[in-house]
């Protein structure tokens, strides 16, 4: 059985050590906490390790030394099948770009974590009419989201498109990395006016990493990622 | 959104290297098919050379010579058969037909062939069909002749034109005092009588009067009218076909035949022979099923080069599936589902191109080559052909799977492009 532990932290990572597998790149978290319904804004340049400590937190990268707890899951309990399905059940994600898969439509791009996931597919009643009605909430008109490939949107309404996909079916954790990068600065308010909105009613937490800190006062928390975690390069053997 | 869906979308965005890599696994099928279909044909075609004969009957020598003279027309008779012995056996209770031939002569490239006037309703070809006249009629009068089509098509006779035989094979005297007359073009059917001139067997006799052993005797030619008047029954035939009273009895008619004590001789079932003598032929249809199958193989790994090749520039796709939730497997079973799609659409388009090929060139086939195609539903031997194209590309498209499950392992979600 894997251990629940009760707990008010969204995510929390204890002395936890990882390196990719053939990379010299390898990271070292001491201690990360993020509490439940928290809006944290992450502050990072590139190669600080974000996508790292992403890629842990969504349980695709699995440490080697250390704990790591998500939504009160023990995730190195989890069998790489059970991981997938976590990550399916539990997180919503939105990249930086090209976060669509470009040749299925925007209602497709939508729908798909709830292939992955019956949970969240439990908690929609009608996915479509979900789907549409978080389409509505991100003005997106419907005519785009059926028919035409995803890859036609704008990069606007592609990460919007993104959002809706990130949150449909409500999962614990949204997981934004550099979601608002691609877009110009009046375009960038717009996207986090109604990111914030959404979570609003679903309630998720929500850690997005950027390196913008000209938006930190929209957060509840900010934290610098040099912060958390430790960069290690192995000497080139 | 089921994996089927995702993985068509996914090919549809592709369309024009997804649809020349399917249209190369429809042409492989169509090729194997094809060759099956021809290859089948042909078979049949050639075991159909001859039908409603039970028996053909000629000097001792072997089966497949004995056919390969008297039906093909290839080779020569090592004996002739005597008339007596002929019509002792013709005289059988059991022997309910007989119909003696008289080769030896030719015209042209084509052969001479001595016989009756029953020649044109037992001789039987592809399952029962008889003879049938393009132009005019059997011959009727001493020097009437008739031509098979291929004969008429490539010398431009017609009826009424005049032809003169030449005394044997590959010869230079000709029988030039007796010439014949054509009484009718037979049409089309696809085997040796296409190539054959016929006249009856007492005109095979007349021309060689004046003749001995192979040179014209000196001397004024006999009269046409001489001939007429003289009895022409001939002293020895080359082959006979012959038919039974009843089926049960063509076993006690070869034995009889070739336990015959007067003079040694050999009676064969066409069928049989016929058999035998396509297992001599049969070893270039092993050739060509290889070459086939071979071309089949070669599109199928084409079909996995090209999900390979596309890999790289999915890391994305593959990146954002495995974000959604999606685990390694899905991934793998992405892409197996794509191979497995091309290949059934493959062998769909390739069955269809197949049909309607057959369609276009079956009557064109068995004009020009006498093979005759029958347009057939797939034979189960196809239908299998096409699920192996299908478990084939499945396994072929392992290789991508497995190198797109690695890839995705070692990416996460993080794929910079």
């Amino acid at each position: 059985m894997p251990a629940i532990v009760a707990s008010e932290d969204a995510v929390c990572l204890e002395e936890v050590q990882f390196s990719w597998p053939e990379s010299r790149f390898s990271i070292a978290v001491n201690g990360f906490r993020v509490a439940a319904g928290e809006k944290l804004l992450l502050l990072g340049e590139s190669g600080s390790g974000k996508s790292t400590l992403l890629s842990l937190i969504c349980a695709i990268a699995t440490p080697q030394q250390g704990r790591i707890r998500v939504a009160g899951q023990e995730l190195s309990a989890l069998s790489p099948a059970q991981r997938d399905r976590f990550r399916a059940d539990r997180t919503g994600i939105i990249f930086q770009m090209f976060n669509l898969l470009p040749y299925a439509s925007a209602l497709d791009n939508i729908l798909l974590p709830l292939r992955f996931s019956a949970l969240r597919r439990k908690r929609c009643h009608d996915p479509r009419a979900e789907a549409l009605s978080l389409c509505a909430g991100l003005g997106l008109p419907e005519d785009l989201l059926t028919g035409v490939a995803a890859s036609t949107l704008s990069v606007g309404q592609q990460q919007r498109v993104a959002v809706a996909r990130a949150l449909i079916g409500a999962p614990d954790i949204i997981i934004a990395d550099e979601p608002t990068s691609a877009l110009d600065a009046g375009s960038q308010a717009e996207f986090l006016d109604l990111l914030f909105r959404q979570l609003a009613s679903t309630g998720s937490t929500l850690i997005m990493v950027s390196h913008d800190a000209r938006l930190a006062d929209r957060f509840d928390r900010v934290a610098r990622l040099e912060d958390i975690a430790e960069i290690l390069r192995k000497a080139v053997a | 959104m089921t994996l089927t869906r995702l993985a068509f979308l996914s090919l549809k965005s592709r369309a024009l290297t997804v649809g020349l890599t399917i249209f190369a696994v429809a042409l492989s099928v169509v090729l194997f098919l094809g060759v099956e279909k021809l290859r089948t044909g042909a078979r049949a075609s050639f075991t159909d050379t001859i039908s409603g004969t039970d028996l053909i009957m000629g000097a001792r020598s072997g089966s497949v010579q004995l056919l390969l003279y008297s039906v093909f027309r290839i080779g020569n008779a090592t004996n002739n058969v005597t008339w007596e012995s002929y019509s002792d056996i013709a005289a059988r209770p059991e022997i309910d037909w007989a119909v003696p031939i008289s080769l030896g002569d030719s015209h042209r490239q084509f052969r001479v062939m001595g016989t009756t006037v029953e020649y044109f309703q037992r001789y039987r070809y592809r399952g029962g069909r008889a003879l049938a006249f393009a132009q005019g009629r059997a011959f009727e009068d001493l020097f009437d002749a008739v031509v098979g089509a291929e004969v008429a098509a490539q010398l431009g006779y017609r009826t009424g034109d005049p032809i003169v035989v030449a005394h044997g094979l590959a010869s230079f005297s000709e029988h030039k005092d007796t010439p014949f007359r054509i009484s009718g073009v037979l049409e089309k059917t696809g085997t040796p009588v296409d190539r054959t001139v016929i006249v009856g067997l007492e005109a095979i006799e007349a021309i060689h009067v004046d003749w001995q052993s192979g040179g014209r005797k000196s001397g004024a030619a006999t009269p046409v009218e001489a001939l007429r008047a003289m009895d022409l029954q001939p002293k020895a035939i080359t082959a006979a076909m012959l038919g039974v009273k009843s089926k049960l009895q063509i076993f006690t008619a070869q034995r009889a035949i070739n336990q015959y004590r007067e003079e040694p001789l050999l009676a064969v079932l066409p069928g049989v022979a016929l058999q035998e003598l396509w297992s001599i032929v049969g070893i270039a249809e092993q050739a060509l099923i290889a070459v086939s199958a071979m071309v089949v193989v070669t599109a199928v790994l084409g079909l996995s080069v090209m999900i390979l090749s596309g890999l790289h520039a999915r890391r994305r796709e593959m990146a954002i599936l495995r974000a959604m939730g999606a685990g390694p497997t899905t991934v793998m079973g992405l892409l197996m589902t794509e191979a497995v799609l091309m290949a059934c659409l493959g062998a769909a388009l390739g069955l269809v191109m197949l049909y309607l090929g057959l369609f276009v060139l079956q009557p064109w086939l068995d004009s020009a080559y006498g093979l005759f195609i029958p347009v057939t539903p797939p034979s189960l031997r196809e239908m299998l052909l096409l699920c192996a194209v299908v478990a084939a590309a499945a396994v072929v498209s392992l290789l991508p799977a497995l190198r797109a499950y690695r890839m995705s392992l070692a990416d996460g979600m993080m794929v910079k492009m």
